[in-house]
């Protein structure tokens, strides 16, 4: 098992800049997630990381050793392709052996190996069958046969769930997962579904045009999105946005809103006269009656135990996340609070989370309770 | 496409049998005649009305496989009665056998010059096609135009340079050099298949070969060759095909040691006028692509329909 250091990585195709310098650590044993939309150029990391790209600069240190430019089969990777790449002229026994094969491994210790791991994945009954004729879900549990018989230092799955009904994506996430902590490998899952990498991943990177926008654990990435960007990929419905332009001291606690005071984390540095953005989660709004800041609902989608409302406010329109018990109507104009210690502020011309201090906000917020 | 989901009706299936027995007639009645004439004697052969009932005969077998003397009555006499039933046929016309014709040799150098330029070609193409479709070649969409613009013009508008070239490089009457010449010709043919064929391989198989520790050629012989069978058998007959009916370039640069079948067939006639041998040599012909055929038709059709269903 492997620690995987990734410092400057860079890939060019031509004249486009298929990843830029990126830097990220996958910690060994970890469950390590490339999340972005397609063509961020998680794919493309992933296969540097294999060796089956070039980079065209940086290093990949696996325990250490820089690998960026040795071939793919010295490496000791397993990868896990999106359409699994069974060898379709050999049969399940032989595709999980391939790889011991050239590493000329006994036919004895091969057989045994093969076994060993078919019995893990439950798939003996199957061993000598032609990969032809299999479900989705067993092609998927022999490709996984594949890249675990051979104990590598760490395994790249390149959206292994991708290929599968959306019903029994769910069953093998988990399957897989329950499958990484058992062997405790370190394992790098290129996804475009932020649930799937909120719900599998130790750690996250999420990726666009190239460019490591954050990386962190999905309760970092959640809570504190590093960019606007990240703040609107993750969760569903995403974070609401209400712009607004403002001169901020450092220190500041409050910002105005079309003139409405709203408490925010303190703020580290100040800003003056720029446009900023308000980033609050739908289900960290509160629909009230008394308050000072408001919106007109125009529509709302019930969900079962919660309904989203949407909202139209002076800084724009907004979803919040309410209780399906509270009665919200089309038209109505409630009141809006919002849980101060979990607001993102970002500064609308970069892109960029400005840094704040939630604990004393978090704080503040118990004084309130407790008072 | 689309597809009727009704049954045809009794009239749609009486004209779609007729039209496949007229073509069959067309195709097979050339084929069949040859066959037959095969068998016939000489007169037979030539007779006016053409025979269509006759007494089969293997007269024109054991005049394709044999040369023959003509003897004086008296010679003959002293020769006592015919040995062998080739013999007594041979008699009827007073000769006998002084021994083997040339053509065994020629069907084995067309036998020879065939498959060896036949998996020349596949050998070579394969290569070229892998490296096509897998590597970024500089200018490979010119290479490749080149390579299909070499078909453009008939083979035989080049036969003059070629054939003083064969001189010069003393490739005239070869094995080598009429191998070489159909390897030339058919390797276009070849390289464009199989590109075509090994573009529909997912690289991923490949991928994931490199992954699992083999090397680029490993990834290419284990993992590539065998999901390429398919379109390796259908170019193999294609190119077979060629190389076996090529007649132009056989009488212009072959006479003696390396002649191929085709330009021998009809100097078999001489002056006897000897049809049934000629046709018993094209018979004889046919069955190598025939069976080399059937023995990969499996391959030919999936070939043929290939990438038309998936993706």
């Amino acid at each position: 098992m492997a620690e995987i250091v990734i410092r400057n990585l860079r890939k060019e195709f031509g004249s486009f800049t298929a990843v830029q310098e990126s830097n990220f650590t996958v910690a060994d044993g970890e469950f390590f997630m490339l999340l972005g939309p397609s063509g961020c150029g998680k794919t493309t990391t992933l296969r540097m990381i294999a060796g089956l790209e070039l980079p065209t600069s940086g290093q990949i240190l696996l325990d250490g050793e820089d690998v960026a430019r040795k071939r793919a089969s010295a490496r000791d990777i397993a990868f896990v392709f999106q359409m699994f790449a069974l060898y379709p002229h050999m049969n399940v026994r032989k595709n999980i052996a391939y790889p011991l094969l050239s590493q000329g491994m006994g036919r004895k210790e091969t057989r045994r190996k093969v076994e060993e791991v078919a019995g893990i994945l439950g798939i003996t009954p199957i061993l000598d069958r032609p990969v032809g004729g299999l479900s989705s879900g067993d092609r998927q549990r022999v490709a996984l046969g594949r890249a675990i018989v051979r104990e590598p230092k760490a395994f790249l799955m390149d959206e292994p769930l991708g290929a599968l009904d959306a019903e029994f994506r769910e069953h093998m996430a988990e399957e897989l997962r329950a499958l990484h902590d058992r062997m405790g490998a370190t394992t790098v899952y290129v996804t475009h579904d932020q649930l799937e990498a909120m719900q599998m991943g130790d750690k996250i990177v999420v990726m666009n045009h190239g460019v490591v926008e954050q990386w962190g654990t999905p309760q970092e990435i959640y809570d504190r999105p590093a960019s606007l960007f990240v703040a609107n990929f993750i969760g569903s419905p995403p974070m609401n946005f209400l712009r607004f332009e403002a001169t901020l001291e450092p220190g500041a606690t409050r910002a105005h809103l079309s003139g409405v005071d709203i408490p925010i984390p303190r703020l580290e540095t100040g800003v003056s006269g720029r446009q900023l953005v308000l980033g609050v989660r739908p289900e960290h709004v509160h629909l009230g009656t008394d308050g000072p800041y408001r919106g007109e609902v125009i529509a709302t989608e019930y969900l079962g135990t919660t309904q989203i409302v949407t909202l139209t406010t002076a800084n724009g329109t907004i979803r919040v996340r309410a209780p399906s018990g509270q009665p919200v109507r089309v038209g109505e104009t409630p009141s809006l609070t919002f849980n101060t210690a979990t607001l993102s502020l970002f500064d609308a011309g970069s892109g960029q989370a400005m840094k704040v201090d939630r604990a004393a906000a978090r704080a503040a917020m118990r004084e309130q309770a407790h008072g | 496409m689309s597809f009727s989901v009704t049954e045809p009706t009794r009239i749609e299936k009486w004209v779609a049998g007729v039209l496949v027995v007229v073509y069959a007639v067309v195709t097979l009645l050339p084929l069949i005649w040859i066959i037959g004439t095969g068998f016939k004697s000489p007169s037979d052969a030539i007779a006016y009305p053409p025979k269509v009932v006759f007494d089969p005969t293997l007269e024109g077998y054991v005049n394709l496989f044999t040369s023959r003397a003509r003897l004086t009555p008296d010679a003959l006499e002293e020769l006592g009665p015919p040995e062998t039933w080739y013999d007594r046929i041979t008699r009827q016309y007073d000769m006998v056998i002084t021994g083997p014709s040339l053509y065994g040799e020629r069907f084995l150098n067309s036998v020879f010059i065939g498959f060896g330029s036949t998996f020349l070609s596949v050998f070579l193409g394969t290569l070229a096609a892998y490296a096509f479709s897998r590597f970024k070649v500089p200018l490979k969409d010119d290479l490749m135009f080149f390579i299909l613009s070499t078909r453009m013009m008939p083979p035989i508008a080049v036969a003059i340079p070629i054939f003083l070239m064969f001189r010069q490089l003393g490739l005239s009457d070869t094995h080598l050099g009429m191998i070489l010449l159909y390897t030339a010709v058919n390797l276009s043919l070849s390289v464009w298949l199989l590109k075509g064929f090994i573009d529909e391989i997912p690289v991923e198989y490949e991928e994931a070969a490199l992954i699992d520790g083999y090397t680029r050629f490993q990834a290419f012989y284990k993992v590539v060759l065998p999901q390429a069978t398919t379109g390796i058998a259908s170019t193999a007959i294609f190119c077979l095909i060629f190389a076996w009916n090529e007649y132009a370039f056989a009488v212009l640069l072959t006479s003696g040691t390396a002649q191929t079948a085709p330009p021998f067939i009809p100097t078999i006639i001489g002056v006897g006028k000897d049809w049934p041998a000629v046709a018993a040599g094209a018979t004889l012909f046919l069955l190598p692509v025939m069976v080399f055929t059937i023995l990969l038709r499996k391959h030919l059709l999936r070939g043929i329909t290939f990438g038309a269903v998936r993706k």
